[in-house]
């Protein structure tokens, strides 16, 4: 295969490393490995953490018809470094009354589930950090745990804004949970397994040549990962769904009482969290780390998946500088009433799909029943008919 | 079995039980209660049962955790000093320590030699609840089911 040298380049370097240690007794083997990985995804992710957080901040100027940062380094780009610094030499306000202990121990809790997240998310062709079998399902559990580290931020701060902050936080992270793990139902359903690098695998290959065999290309693939990307937004707190951290009404949330080091702790978390999401949304719809042409397939891997990353980070940037807020109980009301029977909708379409063996009957088929069902599920949402044109009294 | 990380792990499952039952806010209790949890699903996962050790954190961690915390927080009872020694509660436990203690040395498979069993993987779980266990997963879907329209009726409002 062209290109394999650049391709495997990383799990080379790492095998050789690991080739100095050959006289060693297999533990320390075992050890050296995973450290390698940790510190990967140690200097990877923050690292990008950095560069999106001032592309993000670049770009929303740019919507907005401004500047955006451009006077630390090479248009802005030393920005976040400055952030950094700026961070770490802010003063650390603990409020008097705040439970110490827990006031301390939410950032972290915040992050280390982000880390778990991305740690067993297949990067390239061999270059998942940490392969296990249930590896969709370790990406959820972990990261179920993070509703916890908000209460505690918001619990522990002993603030009303806090302690409303996290009451949102956790009411929407819980409500989109269960739309979230429905829509990556239909992927598992039909490769068999929660594997990130099985459901990676399944996706090699093209129809008729062209068109790449991504679970995104079906009809319940894109339904499921219109939905699947909707409920990311939620759970990573962005815009439109950011009621928990909403500036004019709860001033920031559960991270109000936090400044300094702490503060910049929970935004990491929140983007590594968003990272965690984008690619698993890569991994289950997207093919991975697979190339969209076969031509293509010379650039490496890992290339690919990263563009693919970013090209979804984009439009979660796109769409922070493009809508407005969303109130709390509309939020609620979608999840519980169109999220969550779309997301049963795509678990039945890809069993239709799969029955018809995939074929182009299959598409049809399960196209079908989509569309019969949201065109069903929009006429009994209708809302509009319930309200009489608006009248003023005063404004005319 | 690794015997340092078996320790670490029956130390941390044991301070948090501990902490959770001795603790005067309830808030922190319930906090190492989860502690206590983690332990568990540790414990599972070093026992080599990868799958029921994800869904101990996914579920108790995750909701159970979430649920006790918010009912505390919603109940809004806080311990104004420690209450006398609780003996009926102690005989409680101790019966059903003890019961559980007969029911295990007498369940026969705790003088079995380990067998280790190197493919429980998810799909054989899988598998074994589609065919052989059909009916209790039925059953349980079904209950749970209940259960939620049941909530929904609660927090509907009257017209």
């Amino acid at each position: 295969m062209p290109g394999e040298a650049l391709d495997q380049i990383f799990v080379r370097a790492k095998g050789s490393i690991l080739s100095l240690l050959s006289g060693a007794p297999e533990w320390l083997v075992q050890i050296v490995s995973a450290l390698i990985s940790i510190t990967a995804l140690l200097v990877v992710f923050p690292g990008l953490f950095a560069l999106i957080s001032v592309l993000e901040r670049k770009i929303l100027g740019r919507i907005q018809n401004r500047y955006g940062p451009n006077r630390v380094g090479p248009f802005g780009l030393l920005q976040p470094l400055a952030d950094g610094i700026k961070m770490l030499i802010k003063e650390d306000v603990v409020p008097f009354r705040a439970d110490q202990a827990m006031h301390f121990l939410a950032p972290i809790m915040m992050l280390v589930p982000a880390l778990l997240a991305l740690s067993v998310i297949p990067y390239g062709r061999n270059m998942t950090p940490f392969a296990i079998d249930a590896g969709i399902l370790f990406l959820f559990a972990v990261g179920s745990t993070t509703e916890l580290a908000v209460f505690m931020a918001g619990w522990g701060s002993n603030n009303k804004f806090s302690m409303l902050g996290a009451m949102r936080a956790i009411a929407q992270m819980v409500s989109y949970e269960l739309p979230l793990i429905i829509t990556v139902l239909p992927v598992v359903m039909v490769v068999g397994s929660l594997s990130g690098d099985a459901i990676v695998a399944a996706q090699d290959g093209y129809h008729f040549g062209i068109i790449p065999r991504w679970f995104v290309t079906t009809p319940w693939g894109a339904t499921a990962f219109l939905l699947f990307f909707t409920a990311g937004l939620v759970e990573s707190n962005r815009t439109p769904f950011d009621v928990p951290e909403g500036e004019s009404e709860i001033v920031a949330g559960h991270m109000t009482e936090y400044s300094g080091f702490k503060y910049a702790t929970f935004f990491m978390a929140e983007y590594l969290g968003m990272f965690a999401v984008s690619g698993l949304g890569v991994t289950l719809f997207l093919g991975g780390w697979h190339a969209p042409i076969k031509a293509l397939e010379i650039v490496p891997s890992y290339m690919w998946f990263f563009a693919k990353l970013s090209v979804l980070l984009l439009v979660f940037i796109w769409i922070r500088g493009t809508l407005p807020r969303t109130r709390i109980d509309h939020i609620m009301n979608f999840a519980w009433k169109f999220m969550l029977p779309m997301s049963f909708t795509c678990v039945l379409a890809a069993a239709v799909w799969h029955y018809q063996s995939g074929g182009l009957r299959g598409w049809l088929w399960s196209l079908a029943l989509i569309v019969v069902i949201y065109v069903a599920l929009s006429a009994l949402l209708q809302t509009g008919r319930k309200f009489a044109p608006r009248t003023y009294r005063f404004a005319e | 079995m690794n015997t340092g990380a078996l320790a670490v792990i029956a130390i941390l499952t044991l301070v948090g039980a501990l902490a959770a039952a001795t603790l005067p806010r309830l808030i922190h209790a319930a906090l190492c209660l989860v502690l206590g949890f983690v332990g568990l699903a540790a414990f599972y996962i070093l026992l080599g049962a990868e799958f029921v050790g994800l869904v101990q954190i996914f579920v108790y961690v995750g909701a159970v955790a979430v649920l006790i915390v918010f009912t505390i927080l919603l109940t809004h009872l806080e311990a104004t000093g420690r209450d006398p020694f609780n003996w009926l509660g102690a005989l409680v436990a101790v019966t059903v320590f003890g019961g559980l203690l007969w029911a295990i040395f007498n369940s026969g498979s705790v003088w079995q030699p380990h067998v280790p069993n190197q493919d429980l993987t998810v799909r054989r779980i899988g598998d074994a609840l589609m065919t052989a266990y059909i009916w209790p997963l039925l059953c349980v879907g079904i209950l749970l089911t209940a259960a939620m329209i049941g909530a929904l009726i609660l927090v509907f409002e009257e017209k």
